[in-house]
């Protein structure tokens, strides 16, 4: 067990380091650094006595070392375009992603789960088949069409929810919510759908699925010889036994909802980290596009780790073989 | 087999000539279930239509969207099949706010896409089962080496690989060629963000083949590694690759579409269906409806035919559900 964990720490240890050495080489060879920090008018000393205090005559390596630490300390140097540190900027723009994550979390984790077990118990029903069908169609739609094709009917047509914006937020010391006031809510509504609509179907058809297999088990016949009650038989025993798969699977979607934000923020002009990335890539700002390289593999090395290391608290039948070679 | 079977060998009878090439693809088993399935065959015309309309764009288009002198601004905004007020000009799809037909400029633009989305599962495929053959029969640190990368990237989503890559891509790329390149960028992106689905699978059907007899009797005669596994071993792990190469494809289109709609993708100069869905939600709020919703269309039906027949291809390529 220990030495798994510490093989599996040690990997994901690599895979940062690698990220790192990409986003480094990004600064180091995209445009000189110098050229642009000096304006037209520089001589030789200027350039050379620039480099000496940047630290650009120094080797690669070490170089590369000084922008870890720095990167560990969360200095990502300034924004090309905005003229201030990368670490305000990301820090002034979390909490709208973040808020919006949570909420199409909640939405896709909730919905997910009770079309799910609905779905499953009335198998058979015109509800849950029409249920089931329009999954299939919503899988298939692009994430950006269906936040237009929701703009359009509920902002243009009915004319009843903002198409665009986080509404008005409340400060609260470096935290900024939408929580707190109707218009934020009301704002947070078509994005959330947007963006965990996917999620939602997938946690769905997953749960109806483990639904089915655990209901054919002789354990729920049992249950239902015993006389318990359907309601009983259907929460108690079989929804528990589903849970497990739904809760691996919900993980390592949580850095995919954080990843899709990117294009639900774009198309709803969510003041958020996604939006404030793909506008660097479109002005080629390297150090916001290092930075949000390196917080995105960190939270996504964090999160499959953590799902690693529970499937294994979880399921004792993987202690035995030690899973990967 | 099909059908009923002849009690006599067409061979033996030298009145009649041996069945032609066509005629035994359209016996073949595969016709036949083809044949059979609805939605197999309804998704491929749309997909043949579609990608026939798109190479040959420029015969079929009434206007060529890229010359600005065949362009009239007082079209601007014209009404599908209004006549417009000033010109009295006719367009099937209205136009956009520049006169431009929506009809041509979503032929144009379905050429970039299916151009974009083939190439990049090609740069994939190509890439995918190098690595997966090398993988499964070299063996040894670099199959550790290639699954580690693979898995590695499996746990980022698809197209935030493609968003780095093109992000890090335009970068490298010299400010005045970053229009002309953004395409070829946008392959390189989308490619090496969907090679895994290949190595992984070209891999794990290596595994099984360089163990049957026909590879040791290969390499008994003394045939190189190369040789082995480019005339032997490829031929034989082929049927996986063509499915995942039509699903591919279908992520490819959405994956072209998706980043050209947030801006990071074709240029304007050249639009894609993406960038045509994102200046068409402009105008949205105006009313301007058409210029948004038949480049929309066009994709859904794209992207939804080629996804179908993949999944058709894939139940009908699988030796375990015949």
């Amino acid at each position: 067990m220990l030495a798994y964990v510490i093989r599996r720490v040690f990997q994901s240890l690599i895979v940062l380091l690698v990220v790192g050495l990409v986003a480094f080489s990004m600064f180091r060879f995209v445009g000189d650094p110098v050229d642009n920090m000096l304006g037209q008018e520089r001589t030789q000393a200027d350039i050379e006595r620039l480099r000496t205090q940047l630290g650009l005559d120094q080797p690669f390596p070490v170089q590369y070392w000084k922008f870890l630490m720095n990167a560990a300390q969360g200095n990502f140097g300034v924004s090309y375009r905005q003229g201030r540190p990368v670490s305000d900027i990301i820090a002034e723009r979390a909490p709208a992603t973040l808020e919006l994550a949570a909420v199409s979390g909640l939405f896709a984790i909730g919905l997910g789960i009770a079309l799910g077990i609905f779905t499953a118990i009335r198998r058979r029903g015109i509800a849950a088949n029409l249920i089931m069908t329009l999954s299939l169609i919503g899988v298939s739609l692009p994430t950006f069409l269906i936040g237009i094709l929701l703009i359009y009917v509920f902002s243009v047509e009915l004319d009843l929810l903002p198409s665009f914006g986080r509404g008005d937020t409340v400060d609260l010391g470096w935290w900024t919510t939408g929580f707190l006031t109707q218009s934020g809510l009301v704002a947070l509504i078509l994005p959330s759908i947007t963006l965990g609509l996917y999620q939602m179907t997938l946690i769905m058809r997953l749960v109806r699925s483990e639904m089915l297999e655990v209901l054919r088990q002789d354990y729920i016949r049992f249950a239902r010889a015993r006389g318990l009650k359907e309601r009983a038989v259907n929460f108690r025993h079989a929804l528990k036994n589903t849970l497990v798969p739904v809760i691996t699977v919900t993980g390592l979607q949580l850095g995919s909802i954080i990843a899709f934000a990117i294009i639900t923020e774009t198309v709803f002009q969510w003041p958020g980290v996604g939006l404030l990335f793909i506008n660097a890539i479109q002005f080629v700002d390297i150090p916001v596009m290092a930075a949000y390289l390196m917080l995105i593999s960190v939270m996504f090395v964090a999160i499959n780790l953590i799902v690693d290391l529970l499937y294994f608290a979880i399921d004792p039948r993987l202690r035995i073989d030690g899973r990967h070679a | 087999m099909t059908g009923i079977p002849d009690t006599e060998l067409p061979s033996d009878r030298p009145d009649v000539l041996p069945p032609s090439r066509l005629r035994r693809a359209w016996d073949s088993d595969f016709a036949f279930k083809f044949r059979r399935s609805p939605v197999a065959v309804v998704s491929a015309a749309v997909v043949a239509f579609l990608v026939l309309a798109a190479l040959f764009a420029p015969l079929i288009a009434p206007y060529d969207p890229f010359n600005p002198a065949s362009l009239n601004l007082m079209n601007g905004f014209t009404a599908p099949m209004e006549p417009n007020a000033f010109t009295g000009d006719v367009f099937w799809m209205g136009t956009d706010d520049q006169g431009r037909d929506v009809f041509s400029t979503i032929l144009y633009g379905m050429r970039i896409s299916l151009f974009v989305g083939f190439a990049a599962v090609m740069l994939a495929m190509l890439i995918g089962v190098t690595v997966g053959l090398l993988a499964g029969y070299v063996g040894g640190w670099t199959e550790t080496l290639i699954m580690r990368v693979a898995d590695v990237q499996l746990t980022f989503p698809a197209i935030l690989v493609a968003m780095l890559i093109f992000g890090v891509a335009k970068g490298f790329t010299p400010v005045e060629y970053r229009d002309q390149m953004a395409i070829w960028v946008l392959i390189l992106a989308i490619g090496l963000s969907d090679w895994v689905q290949f190595a992984r699978v070209v891999r794990g059907a290596t595994l099984v083949e360089k163990n049957k007899e026909y590879v040791q009797a290969a390499r008994l005669i003394g045939r190189k590694g190369p040789a082995i596994m480019l005339r032997h071993i490829l031929p034989n792990v082929l049927s996986p690759v063509l499915v995942i190469a039509t699903i591919s494809l279908a992520l490819a289109i959405i994956a072209e579409a998706t980043l050209s709609f947030l801006g990071v993708g074709a240029p304007p100069t050249q639009p894609s269906l993406g960038t045509l869905i994102r200046i068409g939600q402009g105008f949205l709020f105006s009313g301007e409806w058409w210029i948004l919703l038949f480049p929309a269309a066009t994709l859904l039906a794209l992207a939804l035919s080629v996804n179908l027949l993949g999944d058709w291809l894939r139940d009908a390529l699988n030796p375990r559900l015949k």
